[in-house]
């Protein structure tokens, strides 16, 4: 009869566990800490410096969900993933969002039980290749050996365009970013092909980066945004809006210096977007002064891309599609009200 | 109040027999239970969150590129081709470990015996360096460090014109079959026929009659000369596609990828060095009394090894072996830190990414490998028996 009741307990016991899922946004608050899938190491997007330190572009997505969700930018606990791994840390709640380069696709979308929130990216793939191969159009790659990432968008466009352009070529895919530019390096292959972004990045990884230039052509549309579980919609909204807030913002011209002056705005949009009026944070399930203290910690869009990847950072790399629609780009945020 | 006792004191649920049966079906039933559980948890779950299941997806085009093959392949095959690509490179790696580490084990364990100093130093100093460095930072090294001492194309290393060794590999003659290499083929499994029928008949002769026979000489005579005859007989069918530089890289002819050779040199030195410590445990564990019962009846050092010492030496090693080699296929998936294409870097790597499957190729890859570490097994063991020593 103890053996019986064991047995007993312990399935009710599963089953319990299972059918408690509660909603990520309140699990993020009683855990007072945002996990978020980050990359092992990509300069300018997110990489963590000799303290240990993580920046980067997806880094600030991560700093200012956690900024929303919990009042403060430093809570987040940065899960480094490589290209294989993410999808399956996401589905299995390892982490609350995943902000790590990932193409928004169709098949991801609709097939993997994820939600892409939005596009902090605009992204190309690219080639790199050594000065001295003399090579100046990825049409002349004819035969060479391709470095490259596996399980990414980047190994299927890769065989797409040299299909295309009836050309042939060998892949040495490897598992992290490390390694692939390690073999670039090494010389196992004479291109390394990755979006461009991640490309001006893992430049400034090797030993001479003036020896090796990117190529003109770009093969792919590659959106970059953040991702999280399907089926969560609170949570979606909470990580797409944060990604409105830092796009609203800089188009209001409001930054993390000027954040406070701004309060006494005349402008309603800017009283709207800091929470000073309208539905504030409730309908999100967050505090009032949610956007402002995304802007306060950790800055509007500008900011933040100019910091990490743009004029202020080694990789120097123009806004281009990233600017604002205003100013030529596709950077596009529905209003605040 | 006294109430007659029945002839069956107990009754069936007291019986030990009944319960003991009882509660093995309650075990085997909970044990059901317990997966059909799981299953049907995970198969809701996954429903619930919108993410695919099922075998589908074998039948879909693939789409990327895999630089070794060893059955045709293209970016235009299936999924179902991509884990039959990499399960035969994983099989090639494996089994050309298993067999290098063997020889070299053997060597070293033999050697560390030797009454040779400096031999004996050479083989400890091996074992001792190898057997104590993390396999994978073995293979970064000879990936990384030896790949990068290696010329680019343009400077390769040759010998004549047909073979080359550059950064992106070794290129050797593509041997090119054509009509009438059949016969070379049959009079080689011919000759190898007669050869297995000869060693039978002079083991038969020696125990009759005492004398030797040279089976060593006429077999490789027969071996050799048979297909070489018949291969020119037939007007020497056969010619080789050579290696030639075209644009960036050698176009033609066979090549070993170094990721390939990296990988199989580091799991054939690691292995190696355990290998090494089971052969020397093996003829430790043979009793001094019979090698100086052997030299005794006037048998050379050699002969001593060959016929006392290894037969009774292998009922130690084998069953040791066994776990060697099974550990060498597994650790044969570590091959993804360097890019070689086994069945863990395109199956459970790219191609459960580009499908997003997790749980059905996680599973396949599992069954692949207990399937192969069970048929190892299972040959082991068979083998084991074989050398079992036959009380009689």
């Amino acid at each position: 009869m103890k053996k019986m009741s064991f047995i007993m307990v312990a399935v009710f016991l599963m089953i319990s566990v299972s059918l408690a899922v509660a909603g990520t946004l309140d699990e993020v608050k009683k855990r007072g800490e945002l996990n978020c899938g980050v990359s092992t190491g990509l300069p300018g997007f997110s990489n963590p410096d000799e303290k240990g330190t993580w920046t980067g572009l997806d880094v600030d997505g991560c700093r200012a969900v956690a900024a929303a969700a919990l009042g403060d930018a430093t809570k987040v606990k940065y899960v480094p993933l490589n290209a294989k791994e993410r999808f399956t840390a996401l589905a299995s709640g390892e982490i609350d969002v995943l902000v790590r380069g990932t193409t928004w696709t169709m098949h991801r979308d609709t097939s993997l039980g994820l939600n892409f929130a939005g596009v902090n990216y605009y992204d190309g793939q690219g080639f790199m290749v050594t000065k001295k191969l003399g090579v100046k159009s990825a049409k002349e790659l004819d035969g060479a050996a391709v470095c490259i990432q596996g399980g990414t968008t980047t190994e299927l466009n890769l065989a797409d365009y040299f299909k295309e352009q009836g050309m042939k070529y060998e892949p040495v895919v490897f598992d992290n970013h490390d390694s692939t530019i390690k073999g670039f390096e090494a010389g196992r292959c004479d291109v390394l092909t990755s979006d461009q972004s991640q490309l001006y990045g893992l430049r400034t990884h090797l030993p001479k980066p003036e020896e090796a230039v990117l190529l003109p052509e770009i093969i792919s549309k590659e959106p970059l945004g953040p991702v999280v579980r399907q089926g969560d919609d609170a949570w979606f909204n909470v990580v797409r809006w944060t990604f409105f807030a830092m796009l609203n913002a800089e188009e209001m011209g409001v930054t993390s210096q000027n954040v406070d002056e701004m309060k006494k705005s005349k402008n309603p949009g800017v009283l709207r977007l800091l929470g000073l009026e309208g539905d504030k944070g409730k309908t999100l399930g967050l505090a009032d002064d949610w956007s402002y203290q995304i802007i306060k910690q950790v800055g509007n869009y500008s900011e933040s891309f100019e910091r990490n990847v743009g004029q202020g950072s080694p990789l120097k790399i123009a806004r281009g599609l990233n600017a604002l629609w205003k100013d030529g780009g596709i950077q596009y945020a529905p209003p605040i009200r | 109040m006294a109430q007659p006792r029945k002839p069956s004191s107990t009754s069936w649920w007291n019986n030990a027999q009944y319960r003991a049966l009882f509660f093995q079906v309650l075990l085997v039933l909970g044990v059901g239970l317990f997966f059909l559980f799981i299953v049907k948890n995970t198969l809701h779950n996954l429903e619930q969150r919108g993410i695919a299941t099922g075998f589908d997806f074998l039948g879909q085009r693939a789409g990327f590129g895999i630089n070794q093959h060893l059955v045709p392949y293209s970016e235009d095959s299936t999924y179902g081709r991509t884990f039959i690509v990499g399960l035969l490179n994983t099989m090639l790696v494996s089994g050309l470990g298993i067999i290098f580490a063997t020889m070299l084990g053997v060597v070293a364990g033999v050697a560390r015996l030797s009454s040779n100093w400096i031999v004996r130093k050479i083989a400890t100093v091996y074992v001792e360096i190898f057997r104590n460095i993390p396999l994978l930072i073995q293979i970064f090294f000879w990936y990384f460090s030896v790949l990068r001492t290696l010329p680019s194309p343009k400077q390769s290393l040759h010998l004549g014109q047909s073979f080359f060794l550059n950064i992106r590999g070794v290129y050797l003659p593509q041997p090119i079959y054509e009509s009438g290499f059949g016969w070379v083929v049959l009079a080689l499994l011919a000759g190898i026929v007669f050869v297995i029928m000869l060693k039978i008949w002079a083991k038969r002769r020696q125990d009759q009659t005492g004398e030797q026979f040279p089976v060593l000489l006429v077999s490789l005579v027969v071996l050799f000369g048979l297909p070489g005859l018949v291969y020119f007989a037939m007007g020497a069918p056969l010619s080789w596609e050579l290696p030639e530089l075209k644009g960036f890289n050698y176009v033609g002819g066979m090549v070993v990828v170094p990721e390939l050779a990296a990988l199989l040199l580091a799991l054939t030195i690691y292995t190696g060095t355990f290998i090494a410590e089971i052969v020397r445990s093996g003829i430790l564990a043979v009793s001094h009394g019979q090698t100086e019962a052997a030299s005794a009846l006037g048998l050379r050092p050699g002969k001593v090894l060959q016929l006392v010492i290894f037969p009774q030496a292998m009922r130690v090693i084998i069953p040791q072996m066994t776990s060697q080699y099974l550990n060498l296929t597994k650790n044969s998936s570590l091959a993804t830190a360097i890019g070689y294409p086994d069945l863990v870097a395109v199956f459970a790597g790219t191609t459960l990414n580009q499908s997003g499957q997790a749980i059905e190729i996680i599973a396949m890859t599992m069954a692949v490998y207990l399937t192969l570490s069970l048929v190892i097994s299972m040959f082991m063991n068979w083998y084991n028996q074989r050398t079992l020593l036959r009380e009689r």
